[in-house]
């Protein structure tokens, strides 16, 4: 019993620390961000965009893929749902509010963490074992400015995108199945769902995205600088990421959630 | 030399530094003067690493000064600690050349971070360290289509880019021949001739030790044993130094009972 809670409270203090070094591994990114130049040591341009094409770019067929899936089975379960009621054709609107307020930023959320969340995790944690975080602490080079703001920033940016990227490859994929079940053109789909649709429903799920982004890149750098104990310790770093990654993203839109909508 | 005493480029005075609550290294001094070779050794798990990542201002200690080149790194803002990195070079045990950039660009990379030097200025500097290192023609390669020497000598090409007045050198013989590691022993040599480098090695390697060495520090169990010349080391009385030059295991006391507890899992 005793050492039961003694477990938990071991358990407890780690994960109050790893939140402070989150913390301050988001609060010394921005330091960088605003202050880097004047020190002599600017966030690289470059860097950033390669990032991007590698979070973003690179991401865009299989985003593309997802969305329209989850148009499509959102379009099957609404259209058989609302069938009960008579209501079929109030699929439109359902589909587009719930592509641009949940599902959208949530498949994104979810495939970015488990696609370039883990990579980090797996870049920087192969970089401690090999002692190349600390070549570059030596050197002068902050691993913060040098690793985690060009991923962050790229983040940041790419999540967001994707996501409106998704918005609109779901809605279609959900017009693609709906224009075949039911008696109504591409061209009045699109029209309706325009009707339907306000902007706030669409940042709403931009906003959720962006905090995902800053999860899923600092939730990696967490895991990737605390590796130890070689080539297993990467991997464990690298699938402890994604699933904590993904954990927090899903409390973090139900929350988000409810306060929108309160 | 025009002054007497010159200060030490190194001055370590009784660091003590923890891993969690267990107590590494129990008040270590240390003093290196300008243009010399030290070698830092003991066996396996002295503390080495330890002392030399305290040096590096990677760790910080529990208690102590570590001064390089005159500078207290355990009291300096961040930006000083900056300024004077610049000045120190660091070649690391495996060699921890960054894997996703070719030869040539890991050694310029502290060039191209800390200066404003143009492209044809930093290719030529680059090549200059990779001729002193035996390494010229090998720029375009990844980390990984080099052999274990090759990795070693381009990691000194990259610690040393910026001239650096200290160089730091984590066991340059590891996992090498003996052929190949010697060759890394005159490089060291030729590169304090070359550049009037202070050069700090690490290493466990007694040959490679006494090729280099001015002075040696003998590092056991966290304890400074001994301070001295080669000769010194060599004649010494001290029985924890003659069984490691002499490769002897060490006698390991056991006590019975704490045996039997410790198997059988209880403590006290
Ligand atoms: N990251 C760490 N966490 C906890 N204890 C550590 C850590 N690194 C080293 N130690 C302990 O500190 C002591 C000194 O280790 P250190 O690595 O400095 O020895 P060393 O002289 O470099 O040995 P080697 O020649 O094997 O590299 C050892 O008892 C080791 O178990
Ligand atoms: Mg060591």
């Amino acid at each position: 019993m005793l050492r039961y809670i003694e477990k938990i409270g071991r358990a407890t203090v780690g994960s109050i620390e790893e939140l402070g070094y989150a913390s301050s591994l988001l609060a010394e990114s921005f330091y960088w961000i605003v202050f880097g130049a004047r020190r002599g040591q600017a966030v690289s341009v470059s860097a950033t965009f390669y990032q991007m094409l590698q979070v973003g770019i690179a991401a865009i067929p299989i985003c593309a893929a997802l969305s329209f899936a989850v148009g499509i089975m959102l379009a099957i379960q609404g259209i058989n749902t609302l069938k009960a009621f008579g209501a079929e054709s109030q699929v439109v609107v359902g589909i587009a509010l719930s592509v641009t307020r949940e599902f959208a930023p949530l498949i994104i959320g979810i495939l970015i963490a488990g696609r370039s969340g883990s990579a980090i995790a797996a870049r920087v944690g192969t970089m401690q074992v090999s002692q190349e975080i600390d070549a570059l602490r030596v050197i002068g080079i902050s691993p913060v400015r040098y690793l985690v703001v060009p991923a962050l920033l790229a983040m940041i940016v790419m999540v967001p995108t994707l996501t409106f990227f998704a918005d609109i490859v779901g809605m279609f994929g959900g017009a693609f199945f709906s224009v075949l079940e039911l008696d109504i053109s591409m061209q009045a789909y699109i029209d309706r769902t325009i009707k339907a649709l306000v902007v706030d429903d669409v940042m709403q799920g931009l906003w959720k995205s962006v905090v995902f982004a800053v999860i899923i890149a600092i939730v990696g750098f967490v895991n990737g600088f605390s590796v130890s104990g070689g080539a297993e310790g990467v991997g464990k770093a690298t699938t402890r990421s994604v699933v904590q990654a993904i954990s927090l993203i899903i409390v973090a839109d139900m929350v988000f959630t409810f306060y929108l909508n309160h | 030399m025009n002054k007497k005493i010159a200060e030490p480029v190194v001055e370590v005075q009784s660091l003590v530094a923890h891993y969690g609550s267990c107590e590494v290294l129990h008040g270590v001094d240390l003093s290196i003067q300008d243009g010399e070779i030290m070698v830092i050794m003991g066996g396996s798990g002295s503390g080495k690493s330890t002392v030399l990542r305290h040096m590096l201002g990677l760790n910080t200690p529990t208690s102590g000064v570590i001064k390089l080149l005159g500078q207290d790194i355990t009291h300096i803002s961040a930006s000083k600690m900056d300024a004077l990195r610049r000045n120190i070079g660091v070649s690391f045990q495996g060699g921890a050349l960054f894997n996703s950039m070719t030869v040539g660009e890991n050694i310029a990379l502290p060039l191209r971070e800390h200066t404003q030097l143009d492209e044809k200025t930093i290719r030529i500097m680059c090549r200059m360290k990779l001729e002193l290192v035996n390494l010229a023609g090998f720029e375009n390669l990844m980390p990984a289509q080099l052999s274990g020497g090759m990795v070693k000598r381009a990691a000194l090409a990259r610690a040393i880019i910026m001239d650096p007045k200290l160089l730091f050198f984590d066991e340059p013989s590891a996992g090498l021949d003996p052929v190949v590691s010697a060759e890394l022993d005159e490089l060291i040599l030729r590169i304090r001739q070359a550049m009037k480098t202070t050069i700090v090695v690490v290493t466990h390697e007694l040959d490679s030790t006494f090729r280099i060495a001015d002075r040696i520090t003998v590092l056991d169990q966290g304890n400074i044993l001994m301070v001295g010349a080669i000769d010194e080391v060599r004649n010494s009385k001290n029985k924890r130094i003659k069984d490691l030059l002499e490769r002897r295991a060490r006698e390991i006391k056991i006590d019975a009972e704490e045996y039997l507890n410790r198997l059988t899992g209880e403590t006290g």
